[in-house]
């Protein structure tokens, strides 16, 4: 019995209203012991770590705010790169820069983007680091170039497009208020109130895979479950996805890494 | 000849502005996706009803959402005999949300996933609420051939009597097995379920 009531509130999602429910309790509980901490530290250490063939670390890297500036960058993301004539997210130039600065292959830079328990990837530790960057600062992705604007309207487009074997599209999860899958709160992430304390609190570390989990994992795992293919990392169908989700959260103050159940 | 290459440009360039389209989503699609496990690039493909449904916001206009529904049920392909298989089996495939993902093995047993969305047995009380509750359901509506028929062919193709359902079209995209959808039927609608006590 025990198990269950635990499973049950390890899979429910905190409604904004619950503050002093057990529910909240249990998030706290959770978001104080929770070892984000470990993987900035992490990430910092490899963001200043020399590697692939030029031997040099990705303290040079422009995230958007000047080379090495990490001070609000993740919360202006993704935007719009003129050095590579189109939008980045976090990842996405994180990987050109990998490319660029340390001469790494996108086949070596790829090979282990999402981790496990036991290891994590370099992606989630840096997504960590640099994200964590951004807190207190409000979301602002880039909005006024063409490029911009094309991504966020390919990124809504995409939401709600329905494909695969199952004909879901992003929406048919999360698109009408007050649904759960199975004891999981289902956001409706088109809707900026529902929508923006959870984009404000991405990347985060699960608790219940015990791992910390970037954003183009959150876009992969779920076209896995809506029976798609897969999204290639990087692409500009995943960086027009965070577009649209950052352009919805639009305004929030970031506060990741967060701590999801 | 230049008037119409005038209208070509001007087309091209309020094309350029506007929202994508579901065919250039599509293209979006064969362009960023790769093909993985059992989870082939033909499922980019959208099939007449699912690019409709997208473009009139799962709202398509009365006359066409009964065509539609009409040959999504031409696609149900019924057993003989009795559509009521044995619901002792069919709580695991209720439970199951595997299948049809690219990390699936192809050919291990699928689950409908139908806990994900509804309530069935009273035990269960990890439900979601995407779908209505079927708690009850047999009790409800009795089991004769006539309920029968729906159930199996709602799990088998939802579309064909909702065409824009959030529900996967179980048997027709090939998830489920003739079998699986009996079971179910029957823990649907056997008296002796657990849906129904």
């Amino acid at each position: 019995m025990r198990a269950v009531l635990c499973s049950a509130f390890l899979a429910a999602a905190l409604p904004a209203f619950a503050q002093d429910s057990p529910f909240a309790k249990y998030q706290r509980m959770v978001a104080e012991g929770s070892p984000v901490e470990l993987f900035e530290v992490g990430g910092e250490e490899l963001w200043k770590k020399p590697q692939g063939p030029k031997q040099v670390s990705l303290e040079k890297c422009d995230l958007g705010k000047g080379p090495g500036v990490l001070k609000g960058a993740y919360a202006a993301l993704p935007r719009y790169f003129k050095d590579v004539d189109r939008v980045m997210d976090l990842e996405t130039r994180l990987l050109h820069c990998m490319s660029t600065l340390q001469g790494r292959s996108r086949e070596e830079a790829t090979k282990r983007l999402f981790g496990n328990d036991s290891n994590p990837s370099e992606m989630e530790y840096l997504s960590a680091y640099i994200a964590a960057r951004s807190r207190g600062v409000k979301m602002a992705p880039g909005a006024t170039h063409p490029k911009e604007k094309e991504a966020y309207a390919l990124g809504k487009a995409l939401f709600f497009h329905r494909a695969g074997a199952w004909d879901f599209s992003c929406a048919s999860c999360h698109g009408e208020p007050g649904k759960r899958i199975r004891m999981s709160d289902l956001p409706v992430l088109s809707d900026p109130k529902a929508a923006r304390p959870l984009i404000a609190t991405w990347p985060a570390y699960r608790v219940s895979n015990s791992q910390f989990k970037t954003m183009q994992w959150r876009i992969n795992d779920c076209y896995r479950q809506m029976r798609m293919p897969e999204p290639t990392f990087a692409s500009d169908a995943t960086v027009a996805m965070n577009m649209y989700l950052a352009t919805v959260a639009k305004g929030e103050t970031y506060r990741g890494p967060g701590t999801k159940r | 000849m230049k008037k119409t290459l005038l209208s070509i440009a001007l087309l091209g360039a309020a094309a350029a502005w506007a929202d994508p389209g579901s065919q250039e989503v599509t293209q979006v699609l064969k362009r960023d996706f790769h093909a993985r496990g059992q989870a082939t690039m033909e499922r980019v493909v959208q099939d007449g009803l699912q690019r409709i449904c997208t473009e009139t916001h799962n709202n398509p206009p009365a006359a066409l959402a009964k065509t539609l529904e009409a040959d999504q049920m031409k696609t149900i392909a019924y057993p003989q005999g009795s559509l009521m298989g044995d619901w002792r089996r069919a709580e695991k495939v209720a439970q199951s949300g595997r299948g049809s993902m690219w990390n699936d093995k192809p050919g291990a047993d699928a689950g409908g996933g139908c806990y994900n969305c509804h309530q069935l047995s009273p035990k269960e009380q990890s439900y979601g609420t995407v779908g209505p509750s079927l708690l009850g359901f047999g009790k409800k509506r009795g089991n004769g051939p006539e309920v029968q028929r729906y159930v199996y062919g709602k799990i088998y193709n939802a579309k064909a009597y909702s065409a824009c359902s959030q529900m996967p079209r179980l048997g027709y995209a090939g998830t489920l097995s003739e079998e699986q959808i009996k079971d179910l039927t029957a823990l649907l609608l056997d008296p002796a379920s657990p849906v129904n006590q």
